[in-house]
């Protein structure tokens, strides 16, 4: 199957004005139709860049200095602006971690969606009402007629994401990005919220790439797993083989992290009951080490891995990481 | 409705004390009212002094005073004027609507203009406008704004003359409705251009910042993840709520806008209240300067509540919150 | 987000707020932090206020007036009610540097001895409309409830009415004297630092630290004056300066208005004064007005410089 987004390579640098860093450093993934994929890390990794990139929407001082986005057949990072407007909120759509304030607080919920409708679609204004209040619907709000002359400070934190979904749904995207969508809200949300997204994906088949730093979500929601470290992609492969078989040190400290994985490898991981932590923190901005980032803190570094930078390893059939010690089973 | 009636009664309030407050100056001016009108008269004899201490209630208790002062105001009774010897009501009458006038047209310069430079400056923040846009709002705000009108007045009656410096209409030449408009609107440009200079210079500088804040706000993003471009973006979404601090600052700053345009006026000869205000207390006209600071303060609550109005049209969040009438509809109860 | 650039959620430290400035490079070695001594808050605060060039403008143009103003006379002594030329001699003249007024009155005279009253009309009406203006501001903002709507209520009473009109009133009615005039523009004035006052206390009340004074049985005036009010200050000194500013306008403009003082020579009286002749001697109204202008825009550099410097966050704008 061609995937219908695919990165490759991408490199995104910030200029602070003294130096120039590299947030992203060679970060590749693929995207299937009707599938999703989970991208995972702790926060400052460059999940949310990879994201913004995509969408042309790098904040000031960053830009994409190298690497391919393709979307279809067209290629992201030398597409004229015009187009990639075109694109965006029509072909690829985006929904954003803080459902509070990422709807405008002065403009009708029914605006919010009909505007992207009139913009990409050319409907009159009675066309997009009705696509508006259809959209409303599928995402499952209930009395949606009503919900159309709202503003978003009548809502709660789970309908105006909803709304937002809605948003990003009313083009009938073939992508969409969720950042970190569930985060600002209650747990019963969330999983309603998922439920949501992936009856949509039933029905749309549209691929969906999920940010989120909860490898909870990526176990329910995702079909392949993107694990992100320091502004590269460690960690590539299908939920499934990860979950079961780690082979990226990071990940399987991510894993030992998270309460109700302590299922195929971690569990047999010492002090079950409790819960494991990495040592040390992601280091900042511009003290990258040279060879393997994670070397620092991993238990199993050896002065290969503070000289020389680990190259993609395959581990399993879908699956590889970039670690000089992926093959080896090591469970301490 | 309930917050509308209590601003009413809040706007009644005000204005009492307003007039309690004009009642308590005449009370403590040195020398009574009649004594200064006489004086102002060039002496009366005993009886006339005595009549018009009876007239002006002076005889009764303070409390009976104040009641009768109030009574008379609400029957639109301010007295007569010391110097034109003709009702205060209606010589403010005639005075008013050319100070509503120039009041309107500054603010309106002011917020057009002042916001565009500001969303400008906002969106090249380090651009040379942007600086430019600093400098001349700490300019404009530092110039006493009678002193910018004199500078215009000799720019614009000796070195280039293309605007009238003095008054309101032609005295002669003019002819039709649409001539006195033209006409009204011609004499308007100066003392207008002034009075915003303040205000242009303030609005753009507060726009900037809160534009700056806005631009970079989530649902900003969102727009722009929604493929808007960038002309949708600022004047679809941005703008509306960039102005709100705007909008909040002109209902503050009424007050000190009639200010201004007392000064204006009397720098442009501006038939409005504030010219009037000028010539009164070159006369010692009290009863008249007291009716001016009444009405000043009534145009300021009316410009208040108007503002509030607006301000409740542009953000849904305040005034009447609106919450949409259920209607049964087979979707509605799925 | 406050700024225009939206941080992402990689931290990019701003070279220009760090104080150490040595080239960074990435470090092979863990990731830990390099300490980072934090200078002396009065020295951070003189750092940033002295990288401000407008704020450094605005310092040189006061110190300039305050020169012009207290040294000058001693250099120039020409008495500023005397006539020394013809009436309207323009300026260049041989008697007058910068031209004669309305009955051939010396204008640079006129500015160098118009000085002192302008600048202390404006510093003791700023000073009596702060004082006002903290005090009904602080105890509103610190008791809250019936005695903050109570003297909210007054405040907006205050803010409705005209000021200058007020003060013209006022004025006009208890004589035009200094003290009046003072004291007038002082009392129509401090609406606007009782609403920043309030605004302060009701934030620095609910701080751990004053909670702590308060189980320590402090009582309510120690409270007010003691414990908030230094913490409440840095914003309030701003204000008051920005305040002389407004107040020298204030003055200028009731002068202009046939208000001021006739014994005490002032920029605003001079422009007063000759007003009417304006169209035959520019530089009458002129020049007193160049004189109020700068100092009124040194004034508010200065302001913005210190306020920017007490809010690092801000200094971006």
């Amino acid at each position: 199957m061609q995937p219908i987004l695919s990165v490759r390579d991408l490199i995104v640098e910030v200029d602070t004005g003294s130096a120039v860093h590299r947030v992203l450093d060679g970060v590749s993934l693929d995207l299937y139709p009707g599938k999703t994929l989970g991208v995972v890390g702790e926060s400052g990794c460059g999940k949310s860049m990879t994201a913004l990139a995509t969408m042309g929407l790098l904040p000031d001082r960053f830009r994409i200095a190298g690497g391919s986005i393709r979307l279809g057949d067209e290629e992201l990072t030398t597409v004229k602006p015009n187009r990639l407007r075109q694109l965006r909120g029509n072909t690829i759509s985006m929904i954003f971690q803080e459902p509070m304030t990422s709807l405008n607080p002065l403009l009708t919920v029914e605006r919010q969606i009909a505007e992207v409708v009139e913009l990409h679609q050319g409907k009159s204004a009675t066309e997009a009402r009705e696509i508006a209040l259809e959209t409303l619907r599928a995402v499952q709000i209930p009395s949606p007629e009503e919900r159309l002359a709202a503003y978003p400070h009548e809502l709660s934190g789970g309908m105006r994401q909803r709304v937002m979904i809605a948003i990003a749904l009313a083009c009938r995207p073939k992508v969409i990005i969720a950042d970190e969508p569930t985060t600002a809200l209650d747990v019963t949300v969330q999983a309603q919220i998922f439920g949501l997204l992936r009856d949509l994906q039933c029905n749309t088949d549209t691929a969906i790439m999920l940010i989120t730093h909860d490898l909870g979500a990526v176990a329910d929601m995702a079909d392949e797993v993107a694990v992100f470290y320091a502004g590269k992609s460690i960690e590539t492969g299908p939920v499934a083989d990860i979950l079961d078989h780690p082979a990226h040190p990071y990940t399987r400290g991510l894993m030992s992290c998270t309460p109700r994985l302590r299922l195929g490898a971690a569990a047999r991981l010492p002090e079950a009951g409790t819960l494991g932590e990495i040592p040390g923190m992601v280091p900042p901005l511009g003290r990258f080490p040279k060879a393997c980032r994670f070397a620092p803190r991993c238990p199993l570094a050896d002065t290969r891995c503070t000289t020389e930078a680990p190259l993609p390893v395959a581990v399993g059939p879908n699956q590889s990481a970039l670690c000089w010690h992926a093959k080896e089973e090591v469970y301490v | 409705m309930k917050t509308l009636l209590s601003k009413l009664a809040s706007v009644v309030g005000l204005l009492f004390a307003v007039v309690a407050l004009n009642f308590l100056l005449i009370q403590f001016a040195p020398g009574d009212p009649v004594e200064v009108i006489v004086g102002e008269m060039g002496g009366a004899s005993e009886e006339l002094v005595a009549q018009m201490r009876a007239e002006y209630g002076l005889d009764k208790p303070v409390l009976v005073q104040l009641a009768i002062y109030v009574g008379k105001i609400v029957t639109g009774d301010f007295g007569l004027s010391i110097y034109y010897n003709q009702p205060v009501l209606s010589l403010i009458l005639q005075r008013l609507p050319a100070t509503v006038l120039l009041m309107l047209a500054s603010m309106t310069i002011a917020v057009v203009l002042g916001t565009f430079l500001g969303i400008f400056s906002a969106r090249h923040p380090k651009g040379l406008l942007s600086h430019f846009v600093t400098l001349f709002s700490l300019a404009g705000y530092s110039a006493p704004v009678f002193w910018t009108g004199l500078m215009l007045l000799i720019l614009f009656s000796s070195v280039w003359p293309i605007f009238p410096v003095s008054g309101m209409t032609s005295i002669r030449g003019v002819q039709g409705v649409f001539g006195y408009i033209l006409d009204v609107a011609h004499h308007l440009v100066l003392p207008a251009v002034t009075l915003s200079s303040v205000y242009i210079a303030l609005y753009s500088r507060l726009s900037r910042a809160s534009m700056l804040d806005v631009l970079g706000a989530d649902y900003i993003r969102t727009a722009r993840a929604k493929g808007l471009s960038e002309r949708q973006v600022i004047y679809g979404h941005a703008l509306r709520n960039g102005i709100i601090p705007v909008v909040t600052m002109l209902g503050l700053q009424m007050g000190q806008l009639l200010a201004g345009a007392t000064l204006v006026e009397t720098v442009f000869n501006w038939p409005g209240l504030g010219r009037l205000a000028y010539e009164s207390i070159l006369r010692r006209d009290y009863p008249t300067l007291l009716a001016i600071l009444f009405f000043s303060a009534v145009i300021v609550v009316v410009a208040n509540l108007l503002t509030d109005l607006a301000y409740g049209k542009i953000d849904p969040r305040i005034g009447g919150r609106r919450k949409p009438a259920p209607r049964k509809t087979k979707e509605a109860t799925q | 987000m406050t700024d225009a650039t939206m941080e992402p959620d990689i931290a990019v430290t701003d070279p220009a707020q760090s104080p150490a400035r040595q080239p960074r490079q990435p470090m092979p070695d863990k990731g830990m932090e390099v300490p980072q001594k934090p200078a002396h808050p009065v020295t951070e605060f003189a750092r940033a206020f002295a990288r401000n060039q407008s704020a450094i403008l605005g310092l040189v143009l006061l110190i300039a007036m305050f020169a012009l103003t207290f040294i000058g006379p001693f250099f120039y002594g020409v008495d500023p009610y005397e006539m020394v030329d013809m009436p309207f001699a323009p300026p260049g003249g041989d008697y007058a540097p910068l031209g004669t007024d309305y009955i051939g009155r010396d204008i640079l005279a006129g500015i160098v001895t118009g000085g002192k009253a302008t600048l202390a009309v404006g510093a003791s009406a700023a000073f009596i409309s702060v004082v006002i203006g903290i005090l009904i501001g602080s105890i509103a903002g610190f008791f809250g409830g019936w005695i903050d709507a109570a003297l909210m209520k007054v405040t907006e009473f205050f803010q409705i009415l005209p000021a200058l009109l007020l003060a013209m009133l006022l004025v006009s009615v208890f004589g035009a004297k200094l003290l009046t005039i003072i004291l007038s523009i002082g009392i129509v004035s401090w609406p606007q630092t009782a609403r920043l006052a309030r605004a302060e206390f009701m934030r620095i009340r609910k701080l751990d630290y004053v909670a702590a004074a308060r189980t320590a049985g402090a009582k309510n005036a120690y409270l007010i004056f003691a414990v908030i009010l230094p913490a409440a200050l840095p914003p309030l000194i701003v204000a008051a300066g920005l305040a002389v500013g407004s107040a020298i306008l204030f003055e200028a403009g009731l002068s202009f208005l046939g208000l001021g003082d006739p014994n005490v020579m002032s920029w605003g009286l001079i422009i007063g004064q000759n007003r009417n002749y304006l169209l035959d001697a520019w530089w009458t109204v002129t020049l007193p007005g160049i004189a109020i202008f700068v100092t009124v825009l040194a004034i508010s550099l200065v302001g913005d410089g210190i306020n920017d410097a007490l809010n690092p966050k801000l200094r971006r704008r």
